[in-house]
């Protein structure tokens, strides 16, 4: 069993009333509300969270792309992969993902993904999703009718690019390029693994079984609604005749840790409330534009995870509602074991993407959620799913071939005029 | 009388309205497309053969993945001229349909003999932005395409059967087809570049307008008519975007007398 230990990187100081009065987390929220220097603490703190949970002996750390929202603060999360990739030494870097259809041209994908590889020494995960109709369709315009099309083009250009050693011209219907000569290369060679996020599109299943790759359902509605999906994605495998490896589907979870069941609603209630109906208030007219989702998605009866019906349903939800809806895995370790080994074996699921800093838990809280679950929860599931080969997992360079990055030392403090540089007395601190 | 109709080989099959008879005339549906219950079809009926086709991907309409763009649009229709014998026609273009009737016409000189805009797109004016109705909440609908929300004609148009899981979700289903075929024109800005090319419109030219059109106001219509040298206004009282069903009896007068003139 694997764990990636996953970061949305919300905005965690939405105002009290943001449901009732705004519209949308997503696509049109005021720009007033985001505060630049609270954001500059926040990246930093969760930078710290990620790389606390490499030290704690996660298997990856999780990052993804959404635009214009407090939901998540990341536009471009190969920015935070390349942070990661410094001080942070055995978890692989899950980039989940690029929404390819939306660079132009998409060999820039290509090309960040291979520096990323590079620069971490093969520890990356390429995601490809399609991104959600608020990212793609309304804030960055691509007409909901080409979406996929687009997007599947990209695919093709991005594997090429990767695969082919020779230079080649490329003329696609969105994209055409006389000269397509990739530098550099990954370092995983033909291409890092490739996860598939989706939210739970027929399609996606067709397309991840065709090309053995990793799916990842990013569901934050917990285990028992995911097992739709799930069940979804494993008949396609079987009916293609393809393994049901559970390391071919990741799955992402809520988790909270505490001392005991009881502390766990104390430290965690208000912050999951936040998540769902702060960071999750999407106005339901952005969820999904009319061709984003096809009629055989809609057919199949797969509502959106945003949008009018999700946002009714989870209408005051209390914490036992989360709880027993399994939206969320919460409790003592002893709780959180059992439930989450009943989810795994429930879903046929080797990766588990954990969800520890949610909506507006502060870093005192996340640290210890995570250090509860890496030291009294996690031992005690990796023994799932023996038998299976994980063939979705990075292939990285051995460890006396590995780039260490030399030490800084900030004594004499330096100074830059007549400020000193904030931070220093805390690296010095942190030193001795 | 409805009629399915095959283009360019079979790469088109086109679900057709024809009513009436007399001169041509070949109407073009807004992105909602026909409604089924299209008075103002069986008005101009009775003064000219109406031709309403469903847009590919409309209806029964298929072969929309064979039009990315309005150029294939207007060839599309250029095509289907052909194949009904009349390379030239009057032209009837509501809102999209408008947009397309105007590439129609500019592309191809000869095809329009007369042409009639309704509240037509094809134009973006920073000053006035158009209302982007693909995110539109269903309540907000009625109030933003109709001078009168309240009146029973808008209330029947938008109604939907809440309780019915099964009708709901086919026209759900329809909905999401026809927007997604009108987001190849319209998405994100309704402006396909129509003013590099508008100025090629030979043919006289109606620009009708409801006077409350909320969602292409009527300084829309003055912009056009700056740019279609053989154009003049009309606008309509108490009407607005969807003007042919608010006031059906001046619409068909003002377009017929157009028209026959």
């Amino acid at each position: 069993m694997k764990f990636t230990w996953f970061h949305l990187m919300p905005y965690r100081f939405l105002p009290d009333d943001f449901k009732k009065k705004y519209h949308s987390v997503w696509v049109d929220i005021p720009r007033d509300l985001y505060d630049p220097k609270v954001g500059h603490r926040l990246y930093n703190d969760y930078l710290d969270q990620l790389e606390f949970a490499d030290h704690m002996g996660f298997d990856g750390l999780g990052v993804n792309e959404h635009h214009q929202n407090a939901y998540g603060l990341m536009p471009s999360p190969n920015i935070m992969a390349a942070a990661l990739t410094r001080r942070t030494r055995n978890a692989n870097l899950v980039v989940l993902g690029n929404s390819i259809a939306l660079y132009n041209p998409p060999v820039r994908v290509a090309e960040e993904f291979a520096m990323l590889d590079v620069l971490s020494g093969g520890r990356l995960v390429a995601g490809f999703p399609v991104g959600t109709s608020m990212d793609t369709n309304f804030c960055y315009g691509e007409v909901p009718a080409t979406l996929r099309e687009k997007y599947f083009e990209a695919h093709d250009l991005i594997i090429r690019a990767w695969k082919e050693n020779d230079q080649f011209a490329f003329n696609g219907k969105f994209t055409k390029l006389r000269y397509v000569n990739l530098w550099p290369k990954p370092l995983q060679q033909p291409h890092p693994p490739i996860w598939i996020p989706g939210g739970g599109s027929v399609e996606t299943w067709d397309f991840v079984a065709d090309h053995d790759y990793q799916y990842s359902f990013l569901s934050f509605f917990g285990y028992k609604a995911g097992k739709k999906v799930a069940d979804g994605y494993w008949n396609v495998m079987a009916k293609k005749g393809k393994e049901l490896n559970p390391f071919s589907l990741g799955f992402a979870q809520v988790v909270a840790v505490a001392e005991t069941d009881e502390q766990a609603e104390r430290d965690y209630a208000k912050h999951m409330d936040y998540f769902y109906n702060r960071c999750l208030h999407v106005y339901p007219g952005f969820a999904d534009a009319p061709g984003y989702r096809t009629p055989s998605t809609i057919k199949a009866g797969l509502t959106g995870q945003v949008g009018k019906n999700a946002s009714i349903t989870r209408e005051g939800l209390t914490w036992k509602d989360f709880i027993d809806d399994g939206y969320v895995i919460a409790g003592s370790p002893a709780t959180v074991r059992d439930r989450l080994r009943e989810a795994l074996k429930t879903l046929n699921c080797g990766h588990l993407m954990i969800l520890q800093q949610i909506g507006s838990m502060p870093p005192e809280l996340v640290r210890k959620s995570t250090d509860l679950f890496a030291r009294e929860v996690m031992p005690h599931l990796r023994d799932l799913w023996p038998g299976f080969e994980d063939k979705w997992s990075p292939h990285r360079l051995p460890a006396n071939e590995m780039a260490v990055p030399a030490p800084i030392s900030f004594e004499p403090p330096i100074t830059n005029g007549k400020t000193q540089r904030r931070g220093a007395s805390e690296i010095r601190s942190s030193v001795k | 009388m409805k009629t399915h109709q095959k283009l360019c080989d079979g790469k088109f099959s086109v679900e057709m309205e024809v009513v009436g008879k007399g001169e041509p005339l070949l109407f073009l549906h807004g992105a909602g497309g026909l409604t089924g219950a299209d008075p103002f079809l069986e008005d101009l009926g009775r003064n000219f053969k109406v031709y309403a086709p469903h847009l590919p991907g409309y209806g029964e309409s298929t072969g929309g993945e064979h039009i990315d763009d309005v150029i294939d649009a207007a060839l599309f229709y250029h095509e289907l001229m052909d194949e009904l014998k009349i390379p030239s026609a009057n032209l009837v273009g509501h809102s999209m349909g408008g947009m397309l009737a105007a590439e129609v016409a500019a592309l191809d000189t000869r095809r329009a003999k007369k042409l009639v805009l309704v509240g037509s797109a094809g134009f973006w004016l920073d000053d006035n932005p158009i209302p982007d109705l693909f995110a539109a909440d269903l309540d907000d609908l009625p109030a933003m395409l109709f001078h009168d929300p309240k009146s029973p004609l808008a209330q029947m148009m938008l109604a939907m059967p809440w309780d019915d899981q099964e009708l709901l979700t086919a026209m759900y289903v329809e909905r999401v087809k026809r927007f997604s075929a009108a987001s190849k024109f319209l998405w994100p800005i309704p402006d396909r570049g129509l003013k590099k090319r508008v100025y090629r419109i030979a043919a006289p030219t109606l620009l009708l307008w409801g006077e409350s059109d909320k969602v292409i106001p009527p300084v829309y219509a003055r912009e056009f008519h700056k740019h279609i040298r053989n154009s003049r206004v009309h606008t309509i009282k108490q009407a607005g975007h969807m003007v042919m069903y608010e006031q059906p009896a001046e619409f068909d007068k003002v377009v017929t007398e157009f028209l026959m003139s």
